[in-house]
């Protein structure tokens, strides 16, 4: 057998976005030897496309804020089929991870006081979310990025080497996580974009902060990175994955060109002051709030308009609902005939703020739609429609220590499944990557301290065969073709609005796009020869057939829930079940894979705790729980 | 709508390479990387390139346009005539991994030297910082680290043996946003000089013209940081007053 470099590792982080760096600067805090995997250069993750904020109920803005408050939101966002633990946890602990990222170095927009500035977002009752600009996410990844440097400094003065207890495997991508005889993590497999060479990294503890499932739909926010690699290691190393049949499209995604169809459009637009018109000019946001937020949203242009500055007599602009609310009303939109020219809504804020506020606040907005719709955004409005962005679903795991259900296995971020129940509110992202990226930082170490393994030989030598696979076939399709069906297929059939039939066509469809699949051939880079034992040097053909992989079973899994759901709730609305049903509530769907396949099951969710629940009020939680839900005292 | 464009792309590796020209179909609206990803997933599957975001946010896609150093996402298909040779290249600067894609690892080695934030005493939460303040440094942290300035650089650009004298713009820039941090109590002043090679550079602009997200990196950065290096080495009265102690000079803070 080949030699193939072993590494040796206390904890592995796959994944360099908010959530996988923040995972292993704790890691080595807690003076573990840690290894963070990133699938692209150092600082370049997802992350940067981030633009609103971070939530955290500092109470800068407004004193009126705290946890509870935050809680409540995310609840509310999340249509109660959030992990109500994990949203304990996030809105107590965000302020500390945000504070700790200004003692790292970063430089948040402040308050007339000196404080980090909060802006408002939809779904949050405050003004609640630190930011920088429109360019939170950059803040965040390089804050990130420079506190690693910053550790590596520390280890280059005491042991002479920078990466003596945290290093950076740069383009580097994991295709199996590896298992021992007793069914323990000890390891993950990968391969070396640049060389092609394969490299084993051995390791108790592994933390999935991977990121989301978006490249398996066409029109997605998402970057290339985002095809679901830690949901699939997760799944093919036995661990189960929740929520899966939620996922968001954010309302404002760009709509033209076509080139940069589905590109983020923040929401920030409409929290400081943008409005959504139809051809007809009309804000149509108004007729569009449902039954569980009426008292809580302005009726009329009038109120809604004062909320910006008098909040406390005035309600929310409906522009401000939960971004699957504005979704779905966009779509209606467009489908009644109202629509832009070139199918989506008009976002408007030329005409609500000063050319020089618009450029003040939303400086990579204006940057974006001039250079590349070529529109000026303080003198016409956009042109936006919705856009696939996050996956609330993602690997089943502890709240308190991020640990997944294979001994060994973490994961944190958006990977991670249960935080954001169907629908997440904006801003809470960043957020919930600090807190559960720290979470799970700890829980990895924490395990790593007490356990030691071994990879055995064979592990290892399925991982390289199976990598090899498309590489060596002498036939076999171009991967690019297949991976258009799929997003093709997903964005028709799987996509914001959802119905039986063309579920099952789903299900259908990607059940032959699996035997393709398998069946997809690379070939081989001009002008070099292959090599024995490795992969091909920077060969992006052989990369993405590696990812589909991936992409496919994530597919199925969405598809498979989503058939299955007979409701609509956030991120999942389906046609034929346009109502929200208090017993679906109680239930997540949990999905496995079994000998390659599959398989999904119901599970009961673990109800609320007693002191959580009454932060509510009754006659709001008699909108979402069964009767036998209901607080005891309350009940006659 | 569509045409055809001609298009030369540098294929090879780092031994060697050469020009190869296609025939590729281009739509309204697009970028160059979507005609190379266009390329991709028709006839050259194994051309190597790097991107991310696809929106000018990440800086992965930087190379060289027409001679010109550009991120490719943002550079638009409408800025050429129909009948123009569009001709992309690797960065010049920094060696080549295969087709567009190059060993950046130089601008990462240059930024582990530089010491990194120091807040001091102040413990998280306890920070005050005015807006303006914190937005001289935020303008530097706007960097999306596409490296096309210190690829630009010309102490750099055709001089190897500069390398290990000169940080470049990127991290020269990176210098003067922690001086310029309100909270930050380190003093870079005389390794911005001595290691990093704030001397070198000449105040050309040409980093400043590249630069996608138009920071100044020159007049901003730069030469504001040129200025405290005088004030901190050679003001008469600065050194005077130190010599007979009425001036105590900052700690300074060694490379990291």
């Amino acid at each position: 057998m080949t030699d193939i470099e072993r590494l040796q590792y206390d904890v592995v982080v796959i994944g360099a976005g908010g959530a996988g760096l923040r995972a292993a600067i704790e890691a080595r805090l807690q003076g573990k030897k840690t290894a963070i995997i990133s699938k692209s250069l150092f600082g370049k993750a997802h992350t940067v496309m981030a633009e609103g904020g971070a939530a955290a109920a500092m109470g800068n803005a407004n004193p009126n804020d705290n946890w509870q408050v935050h809680y409540r939101d995310t609840m509310r966002g999340g249509k109660f089929l959030n992990n109500w633990r994990m949203a304990e946890l996030h809105a107590k602990e965000a302020p500390e991870r945000i504070w700790e990222l200004e003692a790292w170095g970063a430089l948040f927009d402040r308050t007339k006081d000196g404080k980090i500035s909060q802006r408002n977002f939809g779904g949050h009752e405050y003004p609640r979310l630190a930011h920088v600009g429109d360019r939170t996410g950059l803040e965040l990844i390089r804050t990130c990025q420079q506190k690693i440097v910053a550790l590596q400094q520390e280890d280059h003065k005491e042991f002479g080497d920078y990466d003596a207890r945290l290093r950076v495997f740069a383009e580097t991508t994991v295709t199996r996580l590896l298992k021992d005889e007793q069914g323990r993590i000890c390891g993950a497999f990968g391969y070396i974009r640049e060389t092609g060479k394969f490299v084993v990294f051995e390791a108790p503890a592994v933390v999935l902060a991977t990121g989301g499932i978006g490249k398996s739909f066409k029109v997605t926010s998402n970057s290339w990175e985002y095809t679901g690699d830690g949901h699939a290691l997760a799944l093919l190393a036995g661990a189960s994955l929740i929520n899966m049949e939620f996922v968001q499209f954010h309302p404002t995604g760009m709509v033209w060109p076509p080139s940069v169809k589905g590109i983020l459009v923040t929401e920030s637009v409409r929290g400081d002051g943008g409005v959504l018109k139809n051809s007809d000019d009309k804000r149509f946001m108004f007729e569009y709030i449902p039954e569980v937020f009426k008292d809580k949203y302005a009726t009329t242009e009038e109120e809604a308009d004062g909320w910006y500055e008098d909040p406390d007599n005035n309600r929310r602009p409906p522009e401000l609902l939960p971004r699957d609310e504005v979704a779905r009303a966009i779509n209606s939109e467009v489908k009644a005939g109202r629509g832009s020219p070139h199918g989506g809504v008009f976002l408007d804020i030329a005409s609500r703020l000063k050319p020089e506020q618009i450029i003040k606040r939303l400086p990579s907005m204006h940057h974006q739609f001039k250079e590349l719709a070529d529109v000026d955004i303080t003198a016409e409005p956009m042109e936006v429609g919705p856009t696939c962005h996050y996956v609330m679903g993602g690997v089943e795991v502890d709240p308190d220590t991020a640990a997944a259900l294979v001994p060994g296995l973490f994961a944190a971020g958006e990977v991670s499944g249960g935080m954001h129940g169907s629908n997440r509110l904006g801003g809470n992202s960043l957020s919930d990557l600090l807190v559960f990226g720290r979470r799970a930082g700890l829980g990895a170490s924490e395990y790593a301290s007490a356990t030691t393994v071994s990879v055995p030989e064979s592990e290892i030598e399925a991982a390289m065969a199976e990598a090899l696979e498309p590489y060596e076939r002498e036939a076999g399709e171009n991967p690019y073709t297949v991976h258009q069906e799929l997003q093709q297929t997903m964005n028709d059939l799987v996509g914001i609005i959802r119905r039986e039939d063309e579920l099952e066509q789903a299900i259908e469809a990607l059940g032959k796009l699996r035997e393709r699949v398998q069946n997809v051939a690379v070939a081989p880079s001009a002008g070099a020869s292959p090599k024995e034992g490795q992969g091909p040097a920077y060969h992006p053909g052989w990369h993405l057939a590696l990812d589909l992989r991936n992409m496919m079973i994530v597919s199925e899994c969405v598809a498979r829930a989503a058939l299955e759901r007979q409701e609509s709730r956030g991120g999942h609305t389906r046609d034929d079940y346009p109502k929200m049903s208090a017993d679906w509530r109680k239930v997540n769907l949990v999905c496995r894979v079994r000998d390659g396949v599959v398989e999904l099951k119901r599970q009961d969710m673990e109800p609320m705790r007693e002191d959580l629940l009454s932060l509510f009020e009754l006659d709001e939680l008699q909108k979402y729980l069964t009767e036998g839900e209901l607080p005891a005292e309350e009940k006659n | 709508m569509g045409y055809k464009a001609k298009f030369r792309v540098w294929r090879g590796d780092a031994g060697e390479g050469e020009l190869k020209d296609y025939t590729v179909e281009v739509n309204e609206g697009e970028v160059v990387l979507d005609v190379i990803h266009r390329l991709q997933a028709t006839e050259a599957q194994d051309l190597a390139v790097r991107w991310n975001c696809k929106a000018g946010k990440c800086g992965s896609c930087s190379a060289e346009i027409n001679g010109r150093p550009r991120l490719m996402c943002m550079t638009r298909m409408s800025t050429f005539a129909e009948d123009e040779t569009v001709t992309v290249t690797p960065m010049r600067t920094f060696p080549v991994i295969r087709d567009l894609v190059t060993d950046v690892s130089y601008n990462y080695e240059k930024a582990r030297e530089v010491p990194s934030f120091d807040g001091g005493d102040v413990k998280p939460g306890e920070f005050r910082m005015q807006q303006v303040d914190v937005e001289r440094s935020q303008e530097f942290r706007k960097c999306i680290e596409c490296f096309l300035c210190n690829n630009t650089c010309h102490v750099i650009r055709d001089h190897e043996e500069n390398k290990e004298h000169f940080s470049g713009p990127r991290f020269l820039m990176r210098v003067a946003e922690l001086e310029m941090h309100p909270a930050d109590v380190a003093d870079r002043r005389q390794i911005a000089q001595d290691e990093f090679g704030l001397g070198y550079c000449n105040i050309t602009k040409c980093c400043t013209e590249v630069c996608p997200e138009h920071i100044k990196i020159t007049d901003n950065a730069l030469i504001p940081m040129k200025e405290r290096v005088v004030g901190r080495r050679y003001d008469p009265l600065v050194w005077l007053g130190s010599k007979i102690g009425i001036v105590k000079r900052d700690k300074e803070t060694p490379k990291a």
